[in-house]
């Protein structure tokens, strides 16, 4: 048995699926942000394994790119759910419809 | 001189000009006398032009004058020039000649009135433009003189403004004259396309030279006809000219009898070569039109009440008679009678203003009557002018109708017959209007059917009120008696219970010790005396319910004989040719407007109106002079006429004898026509209301149904266009942006505003679009 | 029109200062302090004058007789992409050119705005260099950006200062034009990437250029065509495209009616002459006989709704459609007579009903109604003013005399030579067209003067100043209409020349010039008659 790449993006793979499930399934909206989370690791974890299979060093500079990004979108995102929880306490995504058209 | 034959419009337009500056404060009269001393100015131009014109060689009398290029665009070359030929000159003379005449009677006619300095600006530049229209060398010129009349009669009829009908006359005119306009600019089109040109000497002479289609001519002449049947007033389109009468008097002579209307005639005449070289049958349309017009107008001035509007119906026929004229290929007695109607009918016009001006503004034929005693230069100028029309030689207008006929005779007997028949009816109905107005009694102080009707509709009342007061007064001697009739029982039982006191104190029963006999005795005589008075009180009022009663039963009878006399009278006759109407029964009850009547006296016009008139009259003598038909050398009007026409007048192709029974036969119609109306209206043998049909009176009812239309389905229809323009365009529009609002409205509900729905839609999205690139890739 | 900078280009850039001096005035009018409101109205004055005296200087300097154009100048903008400032006047656009210059003060002095005088006279302004920009640019980005540019202040104007329905006639305006020339930039965008295509060149967007080389093909040059149509027929506007132009006009302050009914209706009518004829003449060829049915049909429905109107400057702004149906009935005849026409009528139309909105204002003024059912009388209380609108409403009908005829003469004459009957239905509107004017005018000024009728003032000095010079106008060019004609005349020949020369078997509509068109005359022609 030995570990492939096959078995790295298996995983990755996986894990996607459980982020995105996860996303659309959950209602508390820090748990939506660890599924988002889970979804752009596995997505870097393709990345890189991806990109030593095939011996091309933007695999992992990509994962850079990736890392910036979710960085800005936790701080962001975080920073909004937070205030609007300390307002509404118990609140859910359900419950945030504020900008409905 | 030719070349100055600008001067002639040049006069009045520098004379409007000056008008429209300064109109306001030069007033009464200067303002009418500076129009009209460039009326004068521009007869003697056209005196000196005319001159001029005689002196060259008949070959030759064709002068061009150019002042500038007006519309120079494309192969469309248009100049501001003057035509200087026998034709225009001809039109030139008696418009500034009459013209002049009627500006100096306006002077006398307006005074007084408030817009006195804008009444002569509008006339002097409808003559400026009248003069414009007949001596411009191209059509497109001539068309700015043909609207521009059209717009001064537009300003003259609705001159005075604050009177709606008059307005609306105003607007009519315009509107219905540019109906024919439209034909004048598709004629114009045409002729430009053909020929390349609209200058008169360049489309004639290749006209004349044959080089037009027989096709292009009748599309050319039937256009023009058009615009000459809306100018001229004729069938269809005549429906303005009864209206125009709506203004000033002197208008209707200038603009509705003398100038504006001719220039129809005029126009057909100027490009005869096209009428010659179109189908044969275009003259026949114009001649039918024209014979049927005049023939139509002449049964409506037959029963017309109003002295203008007979005048205006005559003037419809009259210019029948012309293009009748023209029709036939007679274009020199269209003109020779387009001039001396212009004398005749500017006379009648002037002179019934006259009468109108004497009668206070009274325009009604049925009040005149006997007017020559007053107004003795009107009556004895309009008797020639009434003569003239008639046909009575030797008046002008006897020669040039007689020419008139026999061309129709020439052409077609069927047309002679009805213009014979027209002859006849114009006579009649004018002899009617000089009968009514000058002979006669004087009928303005008569009562007048609805005042008659008004005083015994007074009596009658008067009589019932009579009746009410007496049955009152009846109540009130029966109420009267009643009381009385108590007084005197109250008496009587007085009276008894005196006597029972009396009879009492006597007998000595009496509990009241203090009774004094002698009082007691008094109070019965005091009781008996009431008795008595009251009695007598009962009689008298007997007596005077009995007077109430027969009061009210004579108050009765009264009312029943007026009632029986009101039931059983005739109407009031509107025209009481014999006598005054009898009014004894109801002159207590007649309105003050009657008895105020009696004391007036016609008057006389002032030398002003009354100079125009003789010198008119003279004309209307005298004018037969231009074109007797004895020999050709008497023929000077055809003489003169010559070069305008190309060779194309018709050769008249009867014998001198069968001349002279036409001659005879028409006249001998007028003097049936003027014997019948004087035997129905002075000698009072027929009865004149045989003639006086209703139908005649409203004018075959065509007026009414073409106002109707208009007013109804004409204006539903316009309606109708505006509400689709509202509903369905703009509709569109509006339901463009209410489609927008709905779709946005449905995608809205997309966006509720939840992260997770958003999220769903993008895993779904990137699902499919993975699912759609691994089907398209190769494996 | 060969010749692009054709004669002498004076070193003053006189077209573009048209353009700049009312931006400048615009600015200016912005920083006026604000303790110092009466300063608005002279600064926008002065900005208006100047630029009027300019386009007048502009017209006297230019020289008739040659053909090309005039005044040019450039400067390059966008070198990769071939867009430049590019300007230049012939005799078609001169003439627009001058009417913006005079109307545009009158304008202003005729009224005051009720409030914020500062973004009135600014937007004004803007909207005055647009317009100059739209007549005199020969680039098509230029062109464009002009075209709609002029829309913003246009917006502002109706929709801040008009009157009570001024929100929704301003949207519907803006929205409906804006929608109509969408469609337009593409069209620029794929003619200029097509014709550098074609001739294997470099982008460019230079009108002259792209007309003259004729590089694309008949079916890519109708397409292009009618997107250009389309944003112009909004403009004009045609029917069915009509319905914002009443409600703009009835809504707008006198002096946005003014500038909208006298200038920006002939941007739509300009574009066609233009950008139609010039850049597509065979798809101008090929759907001619569309227009001319829509223009005819524009005439008499225009003159048909104008009669019922209840509103009197409603009325007239429906009287604007049958206008301008007739110049779209002469650009369209393809000669040089209708053509002439139209563009004599677009400055006609520009001065008669400019001086027409300007009267119906003082109307408002005076009554504040609008409403002819209670008007009437007003000849009585305020003969002046009557005997105006008189000379104006007759020169709207068309009067020989005035200026409207000769525009209208030369229309159905140069219709008549291409396509007989629509012409002689067209002359129809002439009838109608005195219809619903004398019927107004009756209703409005005949009849007594009763109420409120009776005290209507008379017209005031400032009033008549401001209307002289356009009743000037109306008799002058009735009067002698030919130095007019003369300068229009050079531009408007080469253009049918380029439509003659560019359409395969058409042949300018003539008249046939005195041509035997009877057998005997051939045969007469034929032995040498």
């Amino acid at each position: 048995m030995e570990v492939t790449v096959a078995w790295y993006l298996t995983l990755g793979a996986v894990l996607f699926t459980l982020g995105a499930v996860g996303l659309l399934v959950r209602r508390n909206p820090l748990v939506m942000f660890m599924c988002v989370e889970l979804m752009l690791n596995a997505v870097n974890l393709t990345f890189v394994s991806l990109g030593d299979a095939l011996g091309d060093l933007s695999g992992q500079v990509s994962v850079f790119f990736v890392l910036v990004v979710a960085a800005a979108e936790i701080v962001v995102g975080l920073g909004i759910v937070v205030a609007i929880m300390r307002r509404r306490a118990g609140a859910t995504a359900d419950d945030l419809s504020v900008l409905r058209g | 001189m030719l070349d100055l034959v600008w001067l002639i419009p040049a006069f009045p337009l520098v004379g409007f000009a000056v008008l429209l500056v300064a109109g306001r404060r030069l007033g009464e009269p200067n303002a009418g006398w500076v129009a009209t001393v460039a009326m004068f100015g521009s007869f003697a131009a056209t005196i000196g032009v005319v001159v001029d014109l005689l002196s060259r060689d008949e070959h030759h009398r064709r002068s061009v004058t150019t002042l500038f290029s007006w519309v120079p665009a494309g192969d469309l070359s248009v100049d501001v020039g003057f035509l200087a030929d026998p034709l225009s000159l001809t039109m030139c003379l008696f418009i500034t000649g009459v013209g002049a005449l009627i500006h100096l009677y306006s002077i006398g006619y307006m005074h007084g009135d408030a817009g006195f300095g804008r009444f002569f600006t509008y006339l002097n530049l409808f003559a400026f433009s009248m003069l414009v229209l007949v001596l411009a060398d191209n059509m497109l010129f001539t068309f700015l003189g043909w609207e521009g009349v059209g717009a001064c009669s537009y300003l003259l009829i609705s001159f005075w403004f604050t009177d709606p009908a008059n307005a609306s006359a105003g607007k009519k005119a315009f509107v219905t004259n540019r109906i024919g306009d439209w034909g004048v600019i598709v004629a114009m089109c045409m002729t430009f396309f053909t020929f390349g040109s609209l200058s008169y000497v360049e489309v004639l002479d290749a006209t004349d030279a044959g080089q037009v289609a027989e096709s292009t001519a009748t599309f050319i002449a039937v256009m023009l006809f058009v615009g000459a049947i809306g100018k001229s007033a004729q069938f269809p389109l005549y429906l303005w000219l009864p209206d125009a009468m709506a203004g000033p008097t002197p208008v209707s002579a200038l603009i509705h009898a003398a100038t504006m209307v001719t220039s129809g005639i005029y126009l057909l005449t100027r490009v005869n070569p096209i009428i010659a070289d179109a189908a044969a049958w275009v003259p026949s349309l114009i001649a039918w039109v024209g014979v049927g017009t005049a023939l139509f107008a002449a049964t409506i001035a037959m029963a017309q009440t109003d002295i203008k509007k007979v005048l205006a119906y005559s003037t419809v026929s009259q210019l029948g008679y012309m293009f009748l004229a023209v029709g036939c290929g007679a274009y020199v007695p269209a003109i020779f009678h387009m001039v001396t109607h212009a004398f005749f009918k500017a006379l009648l016009f002037l002179g019934s203003g006259s009468v109108i001006h004497g009668m206070d503004g009274d325009q009604d034929l049925r009040h005149y009557g006997g007017l020559r005693k007053w107004m003795p230069v009107t009556a004895s100028t309009f008797i020639i002018g009434w003569l003239a029309i008639a046909g009575v030689p030797p008046f002008a207008a006897f020669w040039s109708k007689d020419e008139i006929l026999a061309y129709a005779w020439n052409e077609s007997p069927a047309l002679w017959a009805v213009g014979l028949v027209t002859a006849v009816l114009t006579a009649f109905y004018m002899t009617r209007q000089v009968v009514l107005t000058f002979f006669g009694r004087h009928r303005y102080a008569d009562a007048r059917p609805d005042e008659v009707d008004a005083a015994w509709d007074a009596r009658l009342a008067g009589v019932a009120a009579d009746l009410e007061a007496a049955t009152a007064a009846v109540d009130e001697a029966g109420a009267g008696l009643e009381a009385a009739v108590a007084t005197r029982t109250g008496a009587e039982t007085a009276h008894a219970s005196a006597i029972e006191a009396a009879r009492t104190a006597t007998s000595g029963g009496s509990t009241d010790e203090a009774a004094d006999p002698e009082a007691l005795a008094e109070a019965v005589l005091a009781a008996e005396d009431a008795v008595a008075a009251a009695d007598t009180a009962v009689g008298a009022a007997e007596e005077s319910l009995a007077v109430a009663r027969s009061s009210r039963a004579v108050a009765a009878a009264d009312q029943a004989v007026v009632v029986a006399v009101a039931g059983e009278r005739d109407g009031v006759p509107a025209l009481a040719l014999d006598s005054a109407p009898d009014t004894d029964d109801i002159a207590d009850h007649l309105p003050e407007a009657v008895a105020a009547r009696a004391d007036h006296h016609p008057h006389e016009s002032p030398w002003t109106m009354t100079l125009p008139l003789v010198v008119l009259a003279i004309l209307s003598v005298v004018g037969g002079l231009m074109q007797l038909p004895f020999a050709p050398s008497l023929k000077f009007l055809e003489q003169w006429l010559e070069p305008s026409l190309f060779g194309n007048e018709v050769h008249l192709g009867l014998g001198a004898g069968m001349l002279w029974v036409l001659a005879a036969v028409a006249v001998a119609g007028g003097l049936v026509g003027i014997a019948v109306a004087v035997a129905a209206y002075e000698r009072g043998r027929i009865d004149h209301r045989v003639f006086e049909q209703p139908l005649l009176a409203d004018a075959w009812t065509i007026d009414r149904k073409v106002g109707d239309f208009m007013g109804g389905p004409g204006r539903a229809g316009f309606e109708a266009t505006t509400t689709f323009d509202e509903r369905v365009v703009d509709g569109a529009v509006n339901g463009v942006g209410s489609l927008v609002r709905h779709l946005a409205g449905v995608l809205r509900r997309f966006q509720n505003g939840l992260v997770r729905t958003y999220a769903a839609g993008a895993a779904i999205g990137a699902v499919a679009l993975l699912l759609w690139f691994l089907s398209r890739a190769s494996w | 029109m060969t010749t692009v900078l054709a004669s002498a280009s004076p070193t003053f850039p006189v077209l573009p200062a048209l353009i700049v001096v009312p931006l400048l005035g615009a600015l200016l009018v912005i920083v006026v302090p604000r303790r110092r409101p009466e300063l608005l109205k002279l600064v926008a004055v002065l900005a208006t004058i100047a630029t009027g005296a300019l386009s007048l200087w502009l017209l006297f300097a230019f020289d008739t007789g040659v053909d090309g154009f005039q005044f040019a100048s450039r400067h390059v903008w966008l070198g990769d992409l071939g867009v430049s400032w590019l300007f230049g006047v012939d005799g078609i656009s001169l003439f627009l050119v001058v009417l913006t210059g005079i109307l545009f003060p009158i304008a202003i002095l005729a009224t005051d705005p009720e409030h914020d005088g500062r973004a009135y006279y600014a937007w004004l302004l803007v909207l005055e260099g647009g317009v100059m920009g739209v007549f005199a640019s020969l680039d098509l980005v230029v062109f464009f950006l002009c075209f709609e540019a002029v829309l913003v202040p246009m917006y502002f104007l109706i929709g801040r200062w008009g009157h009570d329905n001024r929100t929704y006639a301003a949207t519907k305006f803006f929205l409906f034009t804006m929608a109509g020339s969408a469609l337009m930039l593409v069209g620029i965008v794929s003619l200029a990437f097509l014709h550098a295509d074609a001739t294997g060149g470099a982008v460019t967007f230079d009108l002259v250029a792209i007309a003259e080389a004729q590089s694309l093909g008949v079916e890519a040059a109708r397409w292009v065509f009618l997107t250009f149509a389309l944003a112009f027929a909004v403009k004009v506007p045609i029917f069915p495209l009509h319905t914002w132009l009443p409600d703009a006009h009835t809504e707008a302050p006198t002096a946005g009616s003014v500038i909208l009914a006298g200038v920006l209706l002939k941007l739509g009518t300009y574009g066609f002459l233009r950008f139609g004829l010039y850049l597509f003449p065979e798809a101008t060829h090929h759907f001619a006989p569309v227009f001319l049915v829509l223009g005819v049909v524009g005439i008499v429905y225009g003159a048909v709704v104008a009669t019922m109107q209840k509103d009197l400057k409603r009325l007239v702004a429906y009287s604007s459609v049958a206008h301008l149906g007739f110049i779209i009935l002469g650009t369209f005849a393809l000669n040089t007579e209708g053509i002439e026409g139209g563009l004599l009528q677009m400055v006609n139309h520009g001065i008669s009903t400019g001086a027409l909105f300007l009267l119906v204002g003082m109307i408002y003024e005076r009554r504040h109604t609008r409403q002819i059912a209670e008007l009437g009388g007003l000849q009585k209380s305020a003969p002046l003013l009557a005997g105006v609108f008189t000379v104006v409403m007759l020169s709207s009908i068309g009067l020989p005399g005035l200026n409207g005829f000769v525009g209208e003469f030369l229309v159905l004459v140069g219709v008549f030579n291409a396509h007989r009957w629509y012409a002689v239905v067209a002359t129809g509107g002439v009838v109608l067209a005195s219809l619903y004017l004398l019927w107004a005018y009756q209703r409005v000024f005949h009849g007594p003067a009763e109420g409120d009728n009776a005290d209507v003032p008379d017209l005031r000095l400032r009033e008549g100043l401001v209307l002289a010079p356009l009743l000037a106008l109306i008799v002058a060019l009735g009067v002698y209409p030919k130095p007019v004609i003369e300068r229009m005349e050079p531009a408007v020949d080469a253009l049918v020349e380029h439509i003659e020369r560019h359409v395969d078997g058409f042949h300018e509509p003539t008249s046939q010039m005195g041509i035997d068109v009877s057998p005997e005359g051939a045969a007469d022609a034929e032995e040498g008659h």
